[in-house]
Order: C-alpha cells, then sequence, then structure tokens
C-alpha cells in the first residue's frame, strides 16, 4: 500500500512524542528522521567521533571575494530581461555566531522554487510552468555587521514523492559559511502561517518547537517598501565548535 | 544564542552550489610550472571515489565539500578565484593561479566524484563535509593521505580509532599521484564522521 499522509503524519506525531518524553533539547534534526524516507539509507548508524583539537583545519575555513560574488547576484528578480512572475519580496538579517557576534564577509548563497513551485533543474517535473525571468539562484557576503539581503519572488508550494499527496511549505533554502569550516550550515527559511507545516517531514525532523519557529522568516512591515515588494527578517545564528578557538585564528 | 536548525540541501541544489572547475583546487597555472606559494612538490594530486548509501548503492546526488590548508601550511585561502563570463555573469571557471584550499564537486549518476589539488601542508588530511538529500544535517569527515612520512598514530583523531574504522578516512593510492576514497553513508564499511567540539 502506499503511504497516505495519514501515515507520515503518525509517525511525526510520533517522533514528537518520544522527543518530549526524552526530555533533551534538540537544536538540529537527527540524521534518521523515518518520516522523511530518503533518510533511511542516508544516515550513518556509528556515533559520529568527537574531534577536540585546537589545531584542527576546521577551525579555519574559506574565503570568497569580489568576483566569487558581484553586486548583482543578491537580485534574483534582474538576472533576465523581463521580470519574473510572483509576489515581489526581500529577505534580510544578520548571520550571527552563538555568542552573538557578527559573522563578516562571509558568503551566503539561496536557491529557490519560482513562484509556481518549480525549479529550473531538469530533474524536478512538477508540471508547472518555468518562468524565463527566473532562475532563482542569489548569493551574496555579509557585511560588517553579519547582515545579508536579497530580493527574489516568493516561491511556490511544491509536490513531491515522500508519500502520497506530499507537498513541501514554501521556503528558500540557504547556504551558510562562517569563520571555521566547523561552522558550515546548509538550511531552509520557511514563510510564517504557512499551512503545511504540520504535514511536512522535513520542517517537523526539527523535533523541538522552538528550534523549528527560528527556520520561520517573519514578515517585517518596516521592511515592505511601497508600491513595491514585502519584507521578511530571518536572523541565522550558526552552530560550531567553541568560538574563542576560532578567534585564536587556527 | 541558540543555533538555526539544520535542513537537508534536497535534490535541486544542483544548479544552486557547484560550479566551473569546482574540483580543480590546484590551480592549473601553479601546477604545472611549481611557483610559488605551491613550493617544491607542486604537481597535483587527484582524489576520487564513490559515495555510496547504506544498500552499498551509489548516490548521484551528493554533494562534497573539500577545505586544506596551503602547501605551505596557511590556512588562510584567498578571495576571488573564479572568473565571470563577460556576457551572462555566469561563472566562468576558476582563474587558474589562486589556491583557495576550496573545493566543491557533486557527484555523477553513478555516485563517483573527482578532484585535484596540492598537497595540504602541516596535516596529513582534507576536511570534507558530505551534503545529500535525505541527509538532513551535512557530515564531516576527512580524507587523510598515505603521504611519504606520515605517522597515523602521530595524529590526534586516528590515534584513537580502531583499525577498522581508521581504514575508512585513509585515501588509497592507486596510481602514480592518484588516490582513491569512497564514502559510505551506512553499513559495514560506514566512513568515520566527525563532531567539532
Ligand atoms: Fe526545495
Amino acid at each position: 500500500m502506499p503511504l497516505t499522509q495519514q501515515d507520515i503524519s503518525r509517525e511525526i506525531a510520533e517522533r514528537s512524542r518520544a522527543y518530549t518524553e526524552a526530555g533533551q533539547i534538540q537544536h538540529h534534526p537527527a540524521r534518521d528522521y523515518v518520516p522523511y524516507r530518503s533518510s533511511l539509507l542516508r544516515h550513518p548508524k556509528q556515533p559520529l567521533v568527537t574531534v577536540q583539537d585546537p589545531e584542527a583545519v576546521e577551525l579555519s575555513g574559506p574565503v570568497f571575494g569580489r568576483t566569487d560574488v558581484t553586486e548583482l547576484d543578491p537580485d534574483l528578480t534582474g538576472q533576465h530581461p523581463g521580470e519574473p512572475l510572483g509576489e515581489r519580496i526581500t529577505v534580510t538579517g544578520r548571520v550571527l555566531d552563538r555568542d552573538g557576534r557578527p559573522v563578516r564577509g562571509q558568503l551566503v548563497e539561496v536557491w529557490q522554487a519560482n513562484a509556481s513551485g518549480r525549479y529550473a533543474h531538469q530533474r524536478d517535473r512538477h508540471p508547472a510552468p518555468l518562468d524565463p525571468n527566473f532562475t532563482g539562484i542569489g548569493r551574496c557576503l555579509t557585511d560588517d555587521e553579519g547582515g545579508y539581503r536579497f530580493t527574489t519572488i516568493k516561491p511556490g508550494a511544491y509536490p513531491w514523492r515522500n508519500h502520497g499527496n506530499a507537498w513541501r511549505p514554501a521556503h528558500i533554502h540557504f547556504s551558510l559559511f562562517g569563520n571555521a569550516f566547523a561552522q558550515r550550515l546548509v538550511t531552509q527559511m520557511y514563510f510564517p502561517g504557512d499551512p503545511l507545516f504540520a504535514y511536512d517531514p522535513i520542517l517537523q525532523s526539527v523535533t523541538d518547537p522552538a528550534a523549528r519557529n527560528r527556520l520561520v522568516a517573519a514578515y517585517e512591515h518596516d521592511l515592505s517598501v511601497p508600491e513595491w515588494s514585502l519584507g521578511y527578517r530571518w536572523d541565522i545564528v550558526l552552530d560550531g565548535p567553541a568560538a574563542t578557538w576560532i578567534e585564536e585564528g587556527h | 544564542m541558540l543555533p538555526t536548525p539544520s535542513q537537508t540541501v534536497g535534490p535541486f541544489y544542483g544548479y544552486a552550489l557547484p560550479f566551473p572547475q569546482g574540483g580543480q583546487i590546484a590551480p592549473a597555472g601553479i601546477a604545472l610550472t611549481g611557483i610559488a606559494p605551491a613550493g617544491p612538490d607542486a604537481r597535483a594530486i587527484t582524489i576520487h571515489g564513490h559515495v555510496h548509501d547504506g544498500a552499498g548503492e551509489p548516490v548521484p546526488d551528493a554533494l562534497l565539500e573539500i577545505w586544506q590548508p596551503a602547501p605551505d601550511g596557511s590556512r588562510t585561502g584567498a578571495p576571488g578565484s573564479l572568473r565571470r563570463d563577460q556576457t551572462t555573469g555566469g561563472y566562468a571557471g576558476r582563474d587558474g593561479v589562486t589556491f583557495t584550499g576550496f573545493g566543491r564537486v557533486a557527484t555523477d549518476p553513478d555516485g563517483s566524484y573527482a578532484f585535484q589539488t596540492l598537497s595540504p601542508g602541516g596535516v596529513p588530511y582534507l576536511s570534507v563535509c558530505v551534503f545529500a538529500r535525505g541527509l538532513l544535517h551535512h557530515l564531516f569527515t576527512r580524507i587523510y593521505l598515505p603521504l611519504p612520512g606520515v605517522d597515523w598514530e602521530s595524529d590526534p583523531l586516528l590515534a584513537g580509532l580502531d583499525p577498522d574504522r581508521r581504514r575508512t578516512l585513509i585515501a588509497e593510492p592507486v596510481a602514480e599521484r592518484v588516490y582513491r576514497f569512497d564514502v559510505h553513508l551506512q553499513g559495514d564499511k560506514e566512513t568515520v564522521f566527525l563532531d567539532f567540539r
């Protein structure tokens, strides 16, 4: 029998209950999260080996420069001759470390579906229209306050094949570099109030409700530009090893 | 502050994250001529292998990132190695002279990957971060290179691993300056994955 949303929702509820009972806060998703079926054969079963070495190369990280990122890259609506279809938005926020310090001059990359929920990717078979004026890729470097800003359109929800009638809530994929390779983060930003949140095993893989909320941007009216775009704010905090080690510049 | 949770890279990063010559960490110009900062042994090494899942099947949509010191041991990387297409503004590959220490390669449909680099200075390993659809949180590992004079017992990580587990982190020489390194996300040959504290 093909899996239904009911099956998946039951599994999500079971994992949520188990998390509450365990009473230990987990900020990240477990790598083996059964409701997300693709995780089954793609997570290690051995525990991670902890490295506590002040000389570890992972406490340093790559740097990116002005030819890696140009001033055109943060505007996803300006990469083609015409304007893309959809609701124009700006997404802005700060990238911080766990001590609240800004992460400066680091690469932020985003990618997303178009307003119809279709990726400009050959393997995306969702029969929704491609938009010749929208590719859905953006990059920028954080400024001195750790700030980033993208102009784009609000992506559409899209179906996938985890189970029958599976839909992803609208989201923007984010890739972030910290000052250390060990601070690397790839994640997804969601939009407030999306009715699909409860049904989505990828968002629900973050079993801690407060942590899940940190993946949802805030609509901020003051960021909206009259007659032009709606504004969202989303701050990002990079996890990683003790900041003092990174500070020492290893 | 509480961290932002990780989420999977998903299946459709392919048009966003990989860039032309992402696996060419060894600058083409320097690797051939041996000028600074490549040092005395400036010839490139090739590392290739496959990424497998717990059923032993190839993973066709994994993304590997590599970070390493320069041959002189410096860990500062270098900004701005990418060239831009004047017409489209898109990436047009590396400039061929800058050693950034950073590489990014996606696996092919058969789960294979390859990259070329210069031997890291000061340590016998390259740092690797693995992303894939199905992987809700990336995985760190290391590729150790069996270079002359390297003693595994003096490495803080390898010294603490039993021989079977240690083996999963050591690249196998398969030809002159060519090494093979497979990543097993799960199973009997599961790669050792790392957590940094
Ligand atoms: Fe997506």
